[in-house]
């Protein structure tokens, strides 16, 4: 028992990951395709959105707090930043302002929470239903098309069965890194999770909390704005209807990689691998020709089991 | 009538680990007797209390009530046999009605469906037997004061019957007005021939409301007897009497200039009016009972809960809203009464718990270097010899002892000049009580300032300089430590002056 622990307790996400993996390497409908680069690359690129997104999450789920306003705010950002394309402005103008759009809402969403004393749980479930609200008004109720953008190529590559990976691969895993570094090495990253931890503690230490909530907020907010243009970049428009739900995902990743919703314990790796094991496992599933259904209701049921064995590994306490 | 007591306890024993809470306590209650237990913190009256409402499982000893053996395996348990408790606070679901309060888990139902009828008629009952038949039965519990809640809690406790009422510290949040009428409640239930323990600080009140009394002293009844003849005196010198053992550091010192000033602090309704200064390289104690305000007058000053009216005074620093953050910059440091809840962050590495307040001066441009973090964090635990298996480990798996040790480390590693300590031996062994004593001294002797709020005396008259007491939210004397003696101190905190 204490050995199992040790080693959940070292590798707990990973090992649920190449479980992943190995159900869908070894049966004979997939060994043959499942673990070549090519697949690598469509998996990695479809948990791109829910990778930046759980970069963003991670953060505010350590903090103590959730935002379920993400998927509303990935819409929003789409929208504003294929309008702005539609209006003449370039790749690099419209990825700032659709950032910046993406960073306003959360400082809305902190500033709301940290200055109305509310739970962050009420507030983002109001900014769900004032983003989609909003995204849908900009965009007058249908799709936004624009002509053609530099921004469209982010998240393929010339030569489908090359060797490469799209940029959005490569911008999600950097963001991750400095992410991790943030979180572990710098002042605000420590004080994020002292309080998390212990909100009282941490006031009672001098950690500003609520600045540290606002600002918690705002910079998970410029990281849903980036995963919005990169769903623009996917579907070559805006779309007010998109990513319903998407939060949802996102948190369970963060949770699948170890992340407590008590706050004051998470990893930003853990939680890309378990964006991973969610791409994966959807991916898996279309090759073995498992319906729609199936893959909810197993995504559903990792959930379940990582949260135990989380628990488990953690000596009983949740 | 019986002529055997209603409840008796013959020699009831108990132990945590190695701790022993009861040695060997035997008490009896006759029918109708209103009994004080009396006893300072820590003395095994919880315990006791626990064991008798069944929260706990004696080790040794037998209970009788009511002639036959009385071993609750749980608290419903004892409320089936006739034990009930009131606790002190109050335990009502705010948004539940009065009638549905006062019957909680004994609803009058047929087949799931409560009988509205018969609920109305018991709840009523039970209020009138308590002289409050007029209260609004369909009112929310929460819209009530805590003096009324309290009745509707004993109402609660009557609808079983009880044989015997345990009352714990009822009187600590009640008014003076709302004393008396609960008073008047008490005297309508020893005329119905039921039993009260009654456990208060309060001396006075127990002489008047209490018909008998037992004193427990380090888990020892070491005197009991009737009320008639026992004084205040005689009861405090019960209480104490331990002579001031050799724990206590005894440096030399010479205590300096002010650097510290509170001017009529108000905070209501816990702090009320409080002026006092402390010098430098002094150690200044605050005696007083549980919730006299003692706590929330250092909250006020370290500026974690916001005085009303009244200030503070850093000497030397500019003034402004206190802050937590700033009173940090001040050079002021606060360890929490509440280890668990608001001094620590269990499931964080020691290393952040003691360097948290400046983490800022172990990095450059916000980056902090894990390293230089780790060996002040390592210096510290192992100056305070606390037992882990290295600064990366979570300060949740400590003992209690030592988790206080890490507490206080963050305190010298900031390094604070003005100490603000809650209880801080509160819950922890022997050992890492003389270390912390002996930490304490030290920092007084090198020029540092020590308030410490604490509900053991002998500690308080072992460590401190000056000694303050606190009553009610009011400073009610202050004095230097060579004018105070246990007995006296416990007469300004309970109140006869």
């Amino acid at each position: 028992m204490g050995t199992l622990r040790r080693v959940l307790a070292k590798g707990g996400p990973f090992i649920g990951l190449i479980l992943v993996i190995g159900l869908f390497a070894l049966p004979a409908e997939t060994r043959q395709y499942f673990l070549t680069f090519h697949n690598f690359k469509i998996i990695f690129t479809q948990s791109v959105i829910v990778s930046i997104g759980a970069l963003g999450m991670t953060m505010i789920i350590v903090s103590g707090a959730i935002d379920l306003s993400v998927g509303s705010t990935v819409a929003l950002t789409g929208v504003v930043g294929a309008l702005l394309i539609q209006h003449g402005w370039g790749a690099a103008a419209a990825t700032a302002a659709a950032i910046a759009c993406g960073g306003l809402v959360g400082l809305v969403n902190g500033a709301a929470i940290a200055g109305l004393r509310m739970p962050s749980f009420i507030i983002t479930l109001g900014m769900l239903g004032i983003g989609r609200g909003m995204a849908k008004w900009l965009a007058d109720n249908q799709t936004v098309n624009y002509d053609t953008s530099p921004i469209n190529t982010w998240m393929t590559t010339p030569r489908p069965a090359g060797h490469d990976l799209p940029a959005g691969v490569w911008v999600a895993i950097a963001l991750a890194v400095l992410t991790s570094l943030v979180l572990r090495r710098t002042v605000f990253g420590r004080h994020v999770f002292a309080m998390g931890s212990n909100e009282a503690a941490a006031r009672l230490c001098g950690v500003p909390t609520v600045r540290l909530q606002v600002l918690v907020f705002a910079l998970a907010g410029c990281f849903f704005g980036l995963a919005g243009l990169f769903q623009l970049s996917r579907l070559r428009l805006g779309d007010p209807t998109v990513a319903v739900g998407l939060e949802l995902d996102i948190i369970a990743a963060v949770i699948i990689g170890g992340a407590s919703l008590n706050g004051g314990s998470g990893t930003i790796l853990g939680s890309i691998i378990g964006a991973l094991i969610m791409a994966v496992l959807r991916n898996g599933s279309q090759q073995m020709g498992w319906p729609n259904y199936f893959q909810e209701i197993i995504i559903g049921v990792v959930i379940i089991a990582a949260v135990f064995l989380d628990r488990f590994r953690r000596g009983g306490r949740a | 009538m019986n002529p055997g007591p209603r409840l008796s306890l013959e020699g009831i024993g108990k132990s945590f680990g190695a701790t022993q809470a009861l040695g060997s306590v035997s008490l009896a209650v006759a029918a109708g007797e209103v009994h004080a237990l009396i006893g300072e913190n820590g003395a095994g009256k919880s315990t006791l209390l626990k064991i008798l409402s069944g929260a706990h499982a004696a080790d040794t000893g037998r209970m009788t009530l009511e002639g036959r053996p009385y071993q609750p395996a749980g608290p419903a348990d004892a409320r089936a046999r006739g034990v009930a408790m009131i606790y002190q606070e109050v335990s009502l679901a705010p948004h539940l009605s009065v009638r549905e309060n006062i019957l909680l888990g004994a609803e009058s139902s047929a087949l799931g469906w409560i009988d509205g009828k018969a609920s109305r008629r018991r709840a009523r009952a039970a209020l009138e037997v308590l002289g409050y038949g007029h209260f609004p039965l369909e009112r929310a519990a929460g819209d009530f004061t805590i003096a009324e809640q309290q009745v509707i809690e004993i109402a609660r406790a009557l609808l079983l019957e009880p044989r015997v009422l345990i009352m714990d510290e009822p009187t600590s949040s009640l008014t003076k007005t709302d004393t008396e009428r609960l008073f008047e409640v008490i005297g309508k239930l020893r005329a119905q021939g039921v039993s009260i323990i009654y456990v208060s600080h309060f001396l006075e009140e127990c002489r008047r409301v209490c018909d008998r009394y037992t004193v427990l002293k380090d888990g020892e009844a070491v005197g009991s007897g009737a009320m008639a003849g026992a004084s205040v005196d005689t009861l405090v010198a019960l209480m104490t009497g331990r002579p001031v053992s050799d724990l206590y550091p005894r440096i030399a010192r010479q205590p300096g200039r002010t650097v510290l000033e509170s001017r009529g602090l108000e905070r209501a309704p816990r702090v009320r009016g409080v002026s006092l200064a402390v010098r430098e390289g002094e150690i200044f104690g605050l005696a007083g009972l549980i919730g006299a305000g003692r706590t929330d007058f250092l909250r006020a000053v370290f500026g974690l809960d916001r005085a009303e009216a009244g200030s503070v005074e850093v000497v030397g620093q500019p003034g402004g809203r206190p802050t937590p953050r700033r009173r940090w910059q001040q050079g002021l440091g606060f360890l929490s009464e509440n280890r668990k809840e608001e001094g620590l962050m269990l499931n964080q590495p020691i290393r952040d718990n003691i360097t948290l307040t400046k983490l800022p001066a172990f990095g450059r441009l916000g980056w902090i270097s894990h390293r230089r973090q780790a060996a002040a964090a390592a210096r510290w635990t192992g100056e305070l010899s606390v037992r882990c298996r290295g600064v990366d480990q979570n300060v949740g798996e400590l003992s209690g002892g030592n988790q206080q040790k890490v507490a206080l480390a963050r305190l010298l590693e900031h390094p604070a000049r003005i100490l603000l300590l809650d209880e801080p031996t509160r819950g922890i062994d022997v050992g890492s009580k003389a270390q912390i004593y002996e930490i304490i001294g030290r920092l007084a002797g090198a020029g540092k300032t020590v308030i410490i709020v604490s509900s053991y005396l002998p500690e308080l008259l072992g460590l401190c300089d000056t000694i303050g007491v606190m009553r009610r939210g009011e400073l009610v004397a202050v004095r230097p430590r060579a004018e105070w003696s246990e007995p006296e101190l416990l007469r300004f905190a309970v109140g006869k002056d």
